[in-house]
């Protein structure tokens, strides 16, 4: 005797439901966009927001399933499910635990370099004066690895950190054998001008399998305009120097960064069409930074913010007809926060994290053996501002290093979900706090974000994303797709219908 | 394809699982092992075997364990494992060593009551029965198979005895890739994941349906009041365990209207499953009954399995589509399209006769006879 079937209505729940957390922004004069806690995000006509707040959705509205599907609203038969909802919310931020991964060894501050943006090479001092010592690469490491985290990424920098090779040396051999003992895995990189490359060099490297990272502005003219070095010829010599360490280690284990000036602003095309040329298949757009000589050489926010924009929209454009046309390259800022709106995943890029990832996620050990929150806040020590030293590897302990003051303001004023005009922006579980930023350029580490630099960039950049995102356009998905996945354009065509 | 037949039992009073032999086999190999006869011979040599399946009436008991007056015996092949029921009759082929789609089939019983159900639930107690003979099949199985399903019902029910299989497959046969049909909601107590964890099959994956991206239309679909909240929630145990999970959406016309949702809903909370299986109704069972609220025609559905299954395949999740003919499906869904119409069910039509992609097709149910999409045709390449 088969069992009788109930009807549709005995599985329907009352529509009495409650709000959980979420936030909204008006898109355009149509549509707004509501966001979540654990970024889940939906378009709806404008308008919806207040409607949802005033209850006027019923449980047999068309909507009224896709707010609960999507934890906008719950009722009384989503309870179990909100277990679900902290589970999502716990890998949002999985990049808290382990504590720091990204460990910066500043070795030296010699360099032969004198470029714009840094303020931390010195080219005439006497050597050692300005090199890490024995104990001081001893502590580091010691604290380094005193991190909980499994996986550990020793960064060497600068000044020109192949000048002190031997400290390399050292503290690589002192570290792997540390991170062995412990059971940790240790990724190393060594962020060079790639001007003091030797064979002896890259025979090292490809033995301790160390990956090198090296700096390329764009086309000679900008490269070379934005690195002075006696001889003029930055350019030549890095171009040389990636060459031989892509023959030497694999193409995958050199990178390049660009750093973005003044004049970078005016040619995104050419800067792009360069890392083509030089065959790389991702870009990092990075905002300019306002550190430094940057920041001395007075820092008209609104104006550079607005021209950062357009030169990352026009590049960004430039980078998908670049995809369109078979070449496949990634923008790696675009592709960060693609993935924290597109998937679950949580992402550890420092600068757009809350919790801020100054110290939480990247330490920097600077050649004295001073302590820093991340690298920008070394450099604003330079400049004799030393609000981000967190003590001395040498006589302070981790714990004391987390529990100084300046610490405890880092994390006081980078968390975003409680700074002002932060805490109600639909964007926030996309964005970061940046107390280090907002500290170099408004004198404050909660800030101002009306007249934020890095509010008005990260509003634009997102609202740009969210209407190609909305444009329906099924190439630029299946191209963020892929930048979020890490599949090229081949390898997502053949997995999608096609 | 027969997989059972009836006769009349004599000589014993308890079901009785045994591997077929069709002739004579030396004494020592008699033990569980039951000889297919299509009549007495005057000298027959019985001694030793577990049971005789006799195609002629017998009338006196032999002393062993005799299956008489069988209706079919021709379906029945060496190895064949069969059970043989002396109460009603049967004779039931519980496993066929040639079929890459064997099962062990573990309750009638299910907790949920889908409206299209293939295979409706009975509620009857047989799981202490049934768990008996799916671990003597288990005995016998040999070689190892490459797959094993085990299905019903609801298989969870079983409770600890589902543990004693599984940790008998694991012990038996490790290499022996087991797939656990389940509506997954008991995996919601964390114990019973726990336990379920524990057994450590090194080769297990569970398929588990879902209907929809909230709960009042899945409970629908199901006909059990909690059952998404406790499915979702089993699927979150399991993922701790990292147990390999399939997600099997029935497309019907229910489904299809959230059938982009429920790709959102997987991509953004079940992240962690395997792959993601999209299956056409089977024309049986209960499906016939509510057939006016089911009936939608697969070529009607196409656009919204296309789009549901880019959302999936762009995130990076596996996606099949099963049962559904290539000549309803849109061309660029062909590549999902995965044979699994089991081989005791599949058929094709005389149309089909002149389709160039019969041979890529997984073809019809058997008794898929009622209602047919009018996109059947025979395709032609170019």
């Amino acid at each position: 005797m088969p069992r009788p079937f109930a009807p549709q209505s005995a599985f329907v729940g009352s529509s009495d439901y409650q709000l959980l957390p979420f936030r909204f922004h008006r898109l355009d004069q149509q549509t707004e966009i509501l966001v979540n806690e654990c970024g889940e995000f939906l378009f709806v006509p404008e308008g919806t927001a207040r409607k949802i707040i005033q209850k006027e959705f019923p449980a047999n509205s068309e909507l009224y399933p896709t707010l609960k599907a999507k934890h906008f609203i719950y009722d009384e038969s989503s309870s179990p499910l909100l277990d679900v909802l902290a589970a999502k919310y716990r890998t949002k931020f999985g990049f808290i635990y382990g504590s720091t991964k990204l460990h910066i060894f500043v070795v030296t501050l010699r360099c032969d370099h004198s470029c714009h943006y840094c303020q931390v090479s010195r080219q005439t001092l006497n050597q050692g004066q300005f090199d890490m010592s024995r104990d001081v690469a001893t502590a580091a490491v010691d604290m380094m690895l005193q991190c909980p985290s499994k996986h550990i990424t020793l960064e060497f920098q600068g000044g020109e950190p192949l000048l002190a090779f031997d400290t390399i040396k050292y503290i690589v051999s002192i570290a792997k054998d540390g991170a062995a003992r412990l059971g940790k895995e240790l990724d190393i990189v060594i962020t060079s001008n790639l001007a003091f490359l030797t064979d002896d060099i890259l025979n090292y490297c490809k033995a301790h399998e160390i990956k090198l990272s090296t700096s390329l502005d764009g086309p000679e003219f900008i490269h070379n305009s934005n690195r002075p070095r006696p001889g003029g010829d930055s350019y030549k010599v890095t171009i040389e120097g990636i060459n031989r360490a892509r023959r030497a280690l694999g193409s995958s284990r050199v990178a390049a960064l660009m750093t973005t000036t003044q004049l970078s602003l005016q040619h995104p095309i050419e800067i792009i069409d360069e890392y083509v040329r030089q065959s790389f298949h991702t870009i990092f757009l990075r905002p300019i930074s306002p550190y430094g000589f940057a920041l001395r050489s007075q820092h008209k926010t609104g104006y550079e913010t607005d021209a950062f924009f357009e030169f990352y929209k026009a590049g960004l454009d430039h980078i998908l007809e670049l995809n369109r046309r078979g070449y496949n390259l990634v923008e790696i800022y675009t592709q960060i926060l693609l993935r924290k709106i597109l998937t679950p995943e949580g992402t550890g890029y420092v600068d757009l994290q809350s919790p801020s990832g100054a110290g939480l996620n990247v330490l920097v050990y600077n050649y004295d053996g001073s302590a820093y929150a991340t690298d920008e806040a070394r450099m604003l020590a330079e400049m004799k501002d030393y609000t981000f030293k967190l003590g001395r590897v040498l006589t302070n302990s981790r714990a004391d290093i987390f529990t100084s003051p300046a610490f405890v303001a880092l994390l006081q004023q980078g968390c975003n979900q409680s700074l002002p005009g932060c805490s109600d922006c639909a964007f926030q579980s996309y964005c970061g706090a940046d107390p280090v930023y907002h500290h170099a350029t408004q004198g404050d580490m909660t800030g101002h974000r009306p007249t934020s630099g890095f509010c008005r960039r990260n509003m634009k950049v997102m609202e740009h994303l969210f209407s190609l995102l909305r444009s329906g356009d099924s190439f630029i998905q299946d191209v963020f797709w892929g930048w979020v996945t890490d599949r090229n354009l081949a390898e997502m065509r053949a997995s999608i219908p096609q | 394809m027969r997989l059972h037949t009836t006769g009349i039992g004599l000589g014993f009073s308890g079901p009785i699982v045994a591997r077929v032999a069709t002739a004579p086999v030396p004494i020592d190999q008699r033990k569980d092992t039951a000889l297919l006869l299509s009549f007495l011979g005057s000298a027959q040599d019985l001694h030793g075997y577990s049971a005789i399946v006799v195609r002629d009436k017998v009338d006196a008991p032999l002393g062993i364990p005799t299956m008489h007056s069988v209706q079919h015996i021709d379906h029945l092949a060496s190895g064949h494992i069969i059970a043989l029921e002396p109460l009603n009759g049967f004779i039931r082929t519980v496993y066929r060593p040639e079929s890459k789609h064997n099962t062990l089939f573990a309750t009638e019983r299910c907790n949920s009551n889908c409206l299209m159900c293939s295979q409706p639930p009975i509620d009857k107690d047989d799981i202490a029965a049934l768990t008996e003979r799916n671990l003597k099949l288990i005995d016998l199985i040999s070689p190892d198979p490459e797959y094993l399903c085990i299905t019903g019902g609801e298989p969870t029910l079983l409770g600890d005895n589902l543990l004693a299989i599984l940790s008998k497959l694991r012990d038996k046969m490790p290499s022996t890739y087991v797939h656990i049909l389940t509506n997954g909601r008991r995996f919601a107590w964390p114990d019973f994941s726990h336990k379920f964890a524990e057994i450590n099959h090194p080769n297990l994956s569970v398929g588990v349906p879902l209907y929809a991206d909230y709960p009042s239309l899945h409970d629908y679909v199901v006909q059990a009041r909690s059952a998404f909240d406790q499915t979702v929630l089993g699927l979150h145990q399991l993922a701790r365990y990292g147990i390999q999970i399939e997600i099997r959406v029935v497309l019907h016309a229910l489904t299809i209207p959230r059938l982009i949702h429920l790709a959102e809903y997987i991509c953004r909370n079940l992240t962690f499953v395997d792959h993601v299986a999209f299956m056409g109704m089977e024309h049986i069972g209960h499906a016939p009954r509510n057939m006016s609220e089911l009936w939608i025609d697969p070529v009607d559905y196409q656009p919204n399995l296309e789009t549901a299954i880019t959302i999936l395949t762009r995130f990076g999740i596996e996606t099949r589509i099963y049962n559904l003919q290539l000549c309803v499906l849109k061309p660029s869904l062909w590549k999902y399209s995965k044979q699994a119409i089991s081989d005791w069910k599949n058929a094709y039509r005389p149309v089909c006769s002149d389709c160039e992609v019969q041979g890529r097709c997984g073809g019809f149910f058997q008794w898929a006879t009622e209602r047919q999409s009018r996109g059947v045709h025979p395709i032609k390449l170019n």
